[in-house]
């Protein structure tokens, strides 16, 4: 299985290479998380959901299950 | 005389792009607040003088992303702008963009331009960009794109002159941003056939959106639908193809009009995120800040409070002096005036929490409160941006329902209408103080907790409680299956902007006072002819006692406040009281405390002046102590013992915590929800468990 945003850890890089869930992507593509582009996981609310990341130079917060829908490489 | 010219500019922007700012800069106070047909989305509309012979008509649409909607605030600016014939369809856009976050800004302005209309851009916080080691070349992307670039700060206003002589100027564009035909040619072109359009990106939108579009008839709805089937279109997929081409556009464009530094200084922001998100710190700091806002509503108001209460007081009471003797001068100094009197007293409150939340909101902060929450709220079918309603709720619930527009997921945000009036609104409050200083001793716990304030904190607690608990229930009952989205910006922060802050206490409280107001007002003056009317059977009723009283003696005004007691007795309000008696007894309430009850409908602290008119008192000296006192004298005729024992007054505390008792709320949240059932059910629901508990409280107490 590939990785997705949700698996990076505060601090952590990665690239997007694409997205799980077609709804969710678009939402996500129109926010500046398209493919190619390179995303830093900032940190987690102190439950553990929902995220933050830094993405196109701004602070994207989304829910992991969100997240997830993120590829990697 | 030359006749002024007017043009209808639309402001257009991304959330926390400056675009209420700007919008402040141009049209001052000249603005109003009204509905855009058919949804209830604030529209803030109002006047700019553009120069001496134009004047331009702004109206400020709701912040969003994208044209492609994601909440019922989004879709109005889809709807204006691809619905010729609406009224607020404009001659001008300004999109306004940050040009810290230059490339998603430019992802909206560029689907604008799209559209045909002149379009302006106004390019804000060109100094944050620059701090974060950006810089941006207004002249460069306006030769690009061949379209008007202003810089602009929207903080102080520099800029909004030249704003205004590219509006005066701009011209349609002349180049297309991207050729929308390559995705789907053969729907635009029906499209355009179909409803006479002759903008692509008009069509394509109409193809993509049209089918929830509510000016649409279900007639063109079929027709967008049929092209559509007929086409094969795929909603998603040439929405993709969209998005990537515009990105891959705006990459050229920012490319050579943005330098980059390698100076970056996100670093405050990151270390303050650092502390208020922290595991610990973040939860603590959270709610040190909700005490501080709990402290201000119930200590600083309490001082303009109780000046506008004797205000209205001495009012009434000139009226009466000065007024002819007669239904016309009652009808003035105890229905319309004290109706006043109940609305204006709200303001305070009001005003004092809505400064708290636009500072929250402007620094950027509300945006870690509903990160730091959203977890939990989900748990119980709530978003994390039901915190706001949910906190607001504790002022007055008319403005906290309105509140929960942002949520954009149908389901969470009808489950927090549903749940915010549980929150104890500052109108329970003259009524908890009242029965709460009544039966429970003003010892000290340890020595230093008021039992009184604990009496009090409980309570509060309790409505959040059941507001959490009956969210979690309406999880599972509510069925309406839509995705919940999270996906949300969080901001820099910021230093709030004070002139915007007082706007919105401003815009809050007037909302208050048009929506609440003409309901407590019309309540309060029925109300009023209930306890005044039928006039004959009252006189009657008094005219026994007077023969019955003048046999003792009595000093006047205790003759006056027994006359006045059997008086209402004899009203419509109390027959009212006397015939719902039977169902109240249960909880220990007699016909008084029905009178009461009744009259809370048109504001719950009515409940105070309703005991003070029901036991007697006169109105010249209406304070607390006096009621108290005899509210603690009042004999419950069955037992022998008195009325207000501790079970009566924890029945009525929870019943009043509990039920669903102002109107004002039922008509905004059907006015939210657009449709009766959803006030009906809560007020069901809300009544009902607040008679099952009262009953259970009463019960076990006794």
């Amino acid at each position: 299985m590939s990785k997705s945003v949700a698996d990076l850890k505060p601090g952590e890089y990665g690239t997007i290479k694409g997205f799980l869930d077609n709804i969710i992507s678009l939402k996500l593509m129109e926010m500046g998380c398209l493919p190619g582009v390179k995303v830093k996981m900032n940190f987690s609310a102190p439950l553990g959901d929902p995220v933050a990341i830094d993405v196109a130079g701004y602070n994207l917060s989304l829910r992991t299950s969100e997240a997830s829908n993120i590829l990697i490489e | 005389m030359t006749k002024k010219k007017s043009v209808k500019v639309a402001l257009i922007g991304n959330p926390n792009s400056g675009k209420s700012s700007l919008f402040n800069h141009l049209t001052g106070l000249n603005q109003k607040v009204g509905n855009f047909p058919g949804v209830t989305v604030d529209k803030k509309t109002g006047i700019c003088k553009i120069s001496e012979d134009l004047r331009a008509d702004v109206i400020d649409l709701p912040g969003t992303y994208s044209l492609y909607p994601r909440s019922i605030d989004e879709r109005v600016v889809l709807d204006i702008l691809i619905n010729k014939n609406s009224k607020d369809y404009p001659d001008v856009i300004v999109v306004i963009a940050d040009a810290a976050n230059l490339k998603r800004n430019l992802l909206l302005f560029s689907q604008v331009i799209d559209l045909g209309l002149p379009t302006v851009l106004a390019l804000n916080m060109l100094d944050v960009s620059i701090n974060l080691g950006q810089k941006v070349k207004p002249v460069e992307i306006a030769r690009d794109l061949n379209i008007p670039v202003v810089s602009i700060n929207a903080r102080n206003g520099d800029g909004v002159n030249l704003l205004k002589r590219a509006i005066e100027q701009v011209e349609q564009p002349r180049k297309e941003f991207i050729d929308v035909l390559e995705f789907a040619s053969e729907v635009i072109a029906d499209v355009k056939f179909a409803f006479h359009i002759d903008n692509n990106y008009e069509a394509l939108l109409i193809a993509q959106q049209g089918r929830f579009s509510d000016f649409f008839s279900d007639e063109e709805k079929k027709k967008i639908f049929d092209i559509n089937a007929k086409n094969k279109f795929n909603h998603e997929f040439i929405q993709s193809k969209e998005i990537l081409a515009r990105y891959e556009k705006i990459d050229k464009l920012v490319r050579h009009s943005v330098e980059y530094n390698v100076n970056k200084n996100k670093n405050l922001t990151e270390r303050i995120d650092k502390l208020l998100t922290h595991k610990v710190f973040g939860y603590l700091i959270f709610f040190a800040i909700l005490f501080l806002i709990f402290q201000s509503i119930f200590t600083w108001a309490n001082y303009p409070m109780d000046l506008i209460d004797g205000t209205f007081a001495n009012i009434s009471q000139w009226l009466k002096n000065v007024l002819p003797e007669g239904i016309l001068s009652d009808l003035f100094t105890e229905g319309i005036i004290p109706g006043i009197g109940g609305i204006v007293i709200f303001i305070p409150q009001i005003a004092i929490l809505f400064a708290f939340i636009s500072i929250l909101e402007e620094s950027g902060y509300m945006s870690r409160v509903v990160f730091l929450m959203d977890k939990i709220m989900r748990k119980f079918g709530l978003n994390g941006k039901s915190v706001v309603p949910l906190i607001s709720g504790v002022a007055c619930a008319i403005p906290a329902i309105m509140a929960t527009r942002t949520i954009s997921n149908w389901k969470e945000r009808l489950i927090t209408i549903f749940v915010t009036p549980f929150m104890s609104c500052s109108a329970r409050l003259p009524v908890y103080t009242i029965l709460i200083a009544l039966v429970v001793p003003e010892t000290m716990l340890f020595g230093f907790l008021s039992m009184q304030a604990v009496a009090l904190m409980g309570l509060y607690l309790l409505g959040f409680i059941m507001a959490i608990l009956s969210a979690w229930i309406l999880k599972f009952i509510v069925k309406i299956e839509e995705k919940s989205y999270f996906i949300m910006e969080l901001p820099l922060y910021k230093f709030p902007r004070w002139k915007h802050v007082g706007l919105t206490i401003y815009e809050k409280s007037r909302t208050f006072v048009v929506e609440a107001g003409k309901i407590i007002l019309a309540i309060s003056i029925i109300l009023w002819v209930l306890a005044s009317f039928p006039k004959k059977g009252m006189d009657e009723a008094a005219t026994t006692l007077s023969a019955q009283l003048k046999m003792d003696s009595h000093s006047e005004r205790d003759f006056q406040k027994r006359m006045d007691a059997v008086r209402l007795e004899n009203s419509y309000a109390g027959m009212f009281g006397k015939t719902i008696e039977p169902i109240i007894k249960p909880l220990g309430y007699d016909w008084k405390i029905g009178i009461a009850l009744i009259t809370s409908f048109a504001a719950r602290e009515v409940f105070v002046g309703t005991m003070a008119t029901i036991y007697s008192i006169g109105s010249d000296d209406a304070d607390d102590i006096t009621i108290k006192s005899r509210m603690k004298a009042e004999i419950n005729p069955d037992t022998g013992g008195p009325r207000y024992t501790p079970a009566v007054a924890f029945s009525l505390l929870i019943f009043y915590a509990f039920a669903m008792q102002c109107m004002s709320t039922l008509a905004i949240v059907y006015r939210e929800t657009k449709h009766w059932k959803y006030p009906l059910l809560q007020l069901i629901y809300m009544s009902g468990l607040a008679y099952l508990f009262s009953f259970m409280v009463f019960q076990i107490l006794k």
